[in-house]
C-alpha cells in the first residue's frame, strides 16, 4: 500500500454544503471515493491509499487536472484504490462532484 | 504435343487410390486416416477449415496423424490457427509451409515454431486477401472442410455457420482439387444444399458434432463505466454527427456497450430511426435489445454465434435465412460487405502509435489480421454516395484543392491504459520488433493511421480528419492519450487549440453528462438479462450461464 496527500489552494468553496457523498465500490469497481466538505482554510486536500505502488507522478497528474477542471475549497477528498485506471479515477472523481454540486460548478 | 489436361488425370489417379476406402462419396469415420494417405500427396497444398468459428476439427486431428514419411512438405492455406492440432502438422514434419489471416490462440506458439525453422510463412493475409489467392496462386489441391449434414450424393448442410465453406469449395473443386468434408450426421435429405453434391468428392462422418467457439459473446455484467462513456461519446459524438446507417463493429466489450446504449441512451436522444439500420456482424447477443427495440433493420453475418440459433430463426426479417429457416452466413460475402457497402467500422487494439497505426501484434505472438483491416480501412473503389461518407470526405478535403470523393470512418477506440497499467498509446509499435525478428518483409499493422478517422479514448474524440499536418495529429492523438507517457508529453497548447477547432472534443465539449455513465444505462446487465430480452429464444452456451 502506499499513502499521497495532495492540496491544492485558490478555489472556490462550494455554494451550499452538502453532506458527505460516498461514490464506488470497492468490489465492482475496484476504487472508492468519499466528497467531505470541510474547513480546510481555503484548501482542497486529496488523500489516496492505493494499493499500487510507484504510481504518484501519474496520481499528481491525474489530480492536477481534476483540480483545474472544478478549482474547489474546504473540500476533503479520499480515495481508496484497488488497482483503478487513471480513467477510472477521473470519471469517479467528476461523478462524485458533480453529484455534489448538482453539476452546477 | 502439350498436355492441357494433367490436373484431371492427377485428380483421377488420387479418386482411383481412395476407391477400396469410399462407398460411393461416404467413408466410414474409421477410414478417414486411409482416405487421407490415398488422396493427400507430398508437397500439395492443402486447404484446412479452420475458421474463427467452426473447425474441421476431426479431419485436423486426422490429418495431424498422418505418417510424415508418406505425407510431408505440405503448403497449408487456411484462415485461421484455431486448434492446437493446426500447428502439430507443422511440428511432426507433416507440413512446413503456412498462409494464413488469423493465429489468435495459437499466437504465441506459432511464433516459436517460426523462431525453430519449423514454418516457413508465405504471408499473413486479410481474410479478403486469403480468399483472393485460393483463385490466383494458392488454390487448394485437396480441401478438408466441415458442415452440419450431408446426404449421400455429398450434398453439404451447413446450417447458419456457413462462413468460409463456400469459397474454399469453389477455389478446389473448379480446378479439378479433392474436396472432403466432415459432417455430424449422414441423412438421407439436407434441409437445403449450401454445397452443391456434385462439387464435393467424400464426406465422412465425425465421431462427435464439429467444434465451434462462441467468439462473439460478451457478458453485459463485465462491462465498465469507462466503456459506457466511451458509447456515449461514440453514439452522440460520431454516430448521430454522421448520421451513419450502415457499419460494422469489432468483436470487444467497447462494441458490445454501444450495442446496448442503443435502445436506452441512443433512444433518449431521438436516434431510432436515424442511426445503426444496416449491419455487417455477426448475431452479436448483445445486439438482442437493439433489435427488439426496433433500431435494427437488417444484419448479415460472416458467421453465426452459439446459442443464437432460435432467435435468428424467429427474426427472418433482421437476419439472412434460409426455406430451412436457419440463417446462412458467409465470411467472404460479408467481408466484401463490409468494406465496400459500410460507412463505419469501429473497433480497439492493443497499440497505437502517434500516427494513428495500430496493431495487435506483441513481441513472442504471430497473431494475424482476420478481417480487421478491410473492414478498418477506406474503399478506394467504393463510388456510391451517403450522408457519413459525403461528411467524412468533405472534412478530409476542406480548403485543399482537390476533386470531391467519400471516406469511410474507421474509429480506434481504446482506453489509455489497458489492463495492468499497459499504455494502449506508444511511441513506437511493438510490431516493429516483431517483424525483426520473425524476418517479415513489414511490420504488422492492423489498421494504417491514413485510413483511421477518429480515435475515442475516455478522455474524448480526436478527429483525424480535419488535421492537416503530421504534427496535428501527432497532438490530436497524444491530446486523447491521457495519462500514458503519449499523453503527458502533450504540447498543453496547441492540444486546448484543437480543441477550440473542435478536432478534439471531450465529452463535455459534447454535452454529455458523465453522471450518466453508469452501468445502469446499459440495456441489459447480465447474460440473464439478454435471455430475457429475447422472449427465451436466445440460449447461451454453458460457460456464460451463471443461473
Amino acid at each position: 500500500m502506499e499513502s499521497l496527500t495532495f492540496e491544492y489552494q485558490g478555489g472556490r468553496p462550494l455554494a451550499s454544503a452538502p453532506p458527505a457523498t460516498l461514490v464506488g465500490v470497492v468490489s465492482s469497481g475496484n476504487l472508492e471515493v468519499l466528497v467531505e466538505p470541510t474547513d480546510l482554510g481555503g484548501a482542497c486536500r486529496i488523500e489516496v491509499l492505493t494499493a499500487a505502488v510507484g504510481f504518484g507522478a501519474i496520481w499528481q497528474a491525474v489530480l492536477d487536472d481534476f483540480f483545474d477542471r472544478h478549482r474547489i475549497a474546504d473540500v476533503r477528498i479520499s480515495i481508496n484504490d484497488v488497482g483503478a485506471t487513471p480513467a477510472v479515477v477521473s470519471l469517479r472523481l467528476d461523478q462524485a462532484l458533480e453529484a455534489l454540486t448538482g453539476g452546477q460548478p | 504435343m502439350h498436355d492441357w489436361d494433367l490436373q484431371a488425370r492427377n485428380r483421377k489417379a488420387r479418386l482411383e487410390r481412395a476407391a477400396p476406402v469410399s462407398k460411393g462419396k461416404v467413408v466410414a469415420t474409421a477410414d478417414a486416416r486411409a482416405l487421407l494417405e490415398a488422396v493427400i500427396e507430398p508437397g500439395d497444398r492443402v486447404c484446412l477449415e479452420g475458421n474463427n468459428q467452426k473447425q474441421a476439427d476431426f479431419l485436423a486431428k486426422t490429418l495431424a496423424s498422418l505418417d510424415p514419411g508418406r505425407v510431408h512438405d505440405l503448403h497449408m492455406v487456411q484462415s485461421v490457427l484455431a486448434l492446437p492440432e493446426h500447428l502439430d502438422i507443422f511440428e511432426r514434419g507433416i507440413a512446413t509451409r503456412l498462409d494464413f489471416s488469423f493465429s489468435g490462440p495459437q499466437g504465441a506458439r506459432l511464433a516459436k515454431l517460426v523462431g525453430a525453422g519449423q514454418i516457413a510463412i508465405g504471408a499473413i493475409h486479410t481474410y479478403l486477401e486469403l480468399f483472393g489467392r485460393y483463385f490466383v496462386d494458392l488454390t487448394p489441391r485437396v480441401s478438408l472442410v466441415v458442415a452440419q449434414a450431408a446426404d449421400a450424393a455429398g450434398n453439404l448442410y451447413t446450417g447458419p455457420n456457413t462462413e468460409d465453406t463456400p469459397v474454399i469449395v469453389e477455389a478446389t473443386a473448379f480446378k479439378r482439387g479433392i474436396v472432403i468434408a466432415q459432417v455430424n450426421e449422414i441423412i438421407d435429405t439436407v434441409p437445403r444444399v449450401d454445397i452443391p453434391g456434385d462439387w464435393v468428392d467424400f464426406v465422412v462422418q465425425s465421431p462427435s458434432p464439429h467444434y465451434i467457439e462462441p467468439l462473439f459473446t460478451r457478458d453485459p455484467a463485465q462491462i465498465s463505466e469507462i466503456q459506457v462513456l466511451m458509447a456515449m461519446m461514440a453514439i452522440k459524438g460520431i454516430y448521430a454527427e454522421y448520421e451513419v446507417n450502415r457499419l460494422n463493429h469489432g468483436i470487444g466489450f467497447d462494441t458490445a456497450a454501444i450495442e446496448l446504449l442503443l435502445p436506452t441512451y441512443a433512444e433518449s436522444l431521438g436516434l431510432k430511426g436515424k442511426i445503426c439500420r444496416h449491419w455487417a456482424l455477426n448475431p452479436h447477443p448483445a445486439l438482442i435489445p437493439a433489435i427488439e427495440s426496433g433500431f435494427v433493420e437488417s444484419v448479415h453475418s460472416f458467421g453465426s454465434e452459439m446459442g443464437m440459433e432460435a432467435y435468428i430463426q424467429a427474426r427472418p426479417d433482421v437476419f439472412f435465412t434460409g426455406p430451412d429457416g436457419s440463417m446462412r452466413s458467409n465470411r467472404a460475402l460479408c467481408q466484401a460487405a463490409g468494406h465496400y457497402a459500410c460507412d463505419l467500422f469501429i473497433g480497439s487494439t492493443l497499440q497505437i502509435d502517434l500516427a494513428g497505426n495500430s496493431s495487435t501484434a506483441t513481441l513472442g505472438r504471430i497473431a494475424g489480421f482476420g478481417g480487421a483491416p478491410n473492414m478498418g480501412a477506406d474503399a478506394r473503389g467504393r463510388r456510391h454516395a451517403s450522408p457519413a461518407w459525403l461528411k467524412a470526405g468533405r472534412e478530409a478535403r476542406s480548403g485543399r484543392n482537390v476533386i470531391p470523393r467519400g471516406q469511410k470512418l474507421v474509429i480506434q477506440m481504446v482506453e489509455t491504459f489497458r489492463e495492468h497499467m499497459q499504455p494502449a498509446f506508444v511511441e513506437r509499435l511493438d510490431a516493429w520488433e516483431l517483424a525483426e525478428s520473425a524476418g517479415m518483409a513489414l511490420p504488422p499493422v492492423m489498421i494504417y493511421g491514413e485510413d483511421v478517422s477518429h480515435v475515442l479514448t475516455e478522455e474524448g474524440i480526436a478527429n483525424l480528419l480535419l488535421c492537416r499536418t503530421d504534427e496535428e495529429r501527432e497532438q490530436a492523438i497524444r491530446g486523447v492519450a491521457g495519462y500514458t507517457p503519449v499523453g503527458l508529453a502533450r504540447d498543453k497548447r496547441m492540444v486546448e487549440n484543437l480543441r477550440d477547432r473542435g478536432v478534439i472534443r471531450r465529452a463535455e465539449d459534447l454535452g454529455i453528462d458523465k453522471r450518466l455513465a453508469t452501468r445502469d444505462l446499459l440495456a441489459a446487465h447480465s447474460i440473464k438479462d439478454l435471455v430475457r430480452a429475447s422472449g427465451g429464444l436466445y440460449d447461451p452456451p454453458k460457460r456464460f450461464r451463471n443461473w
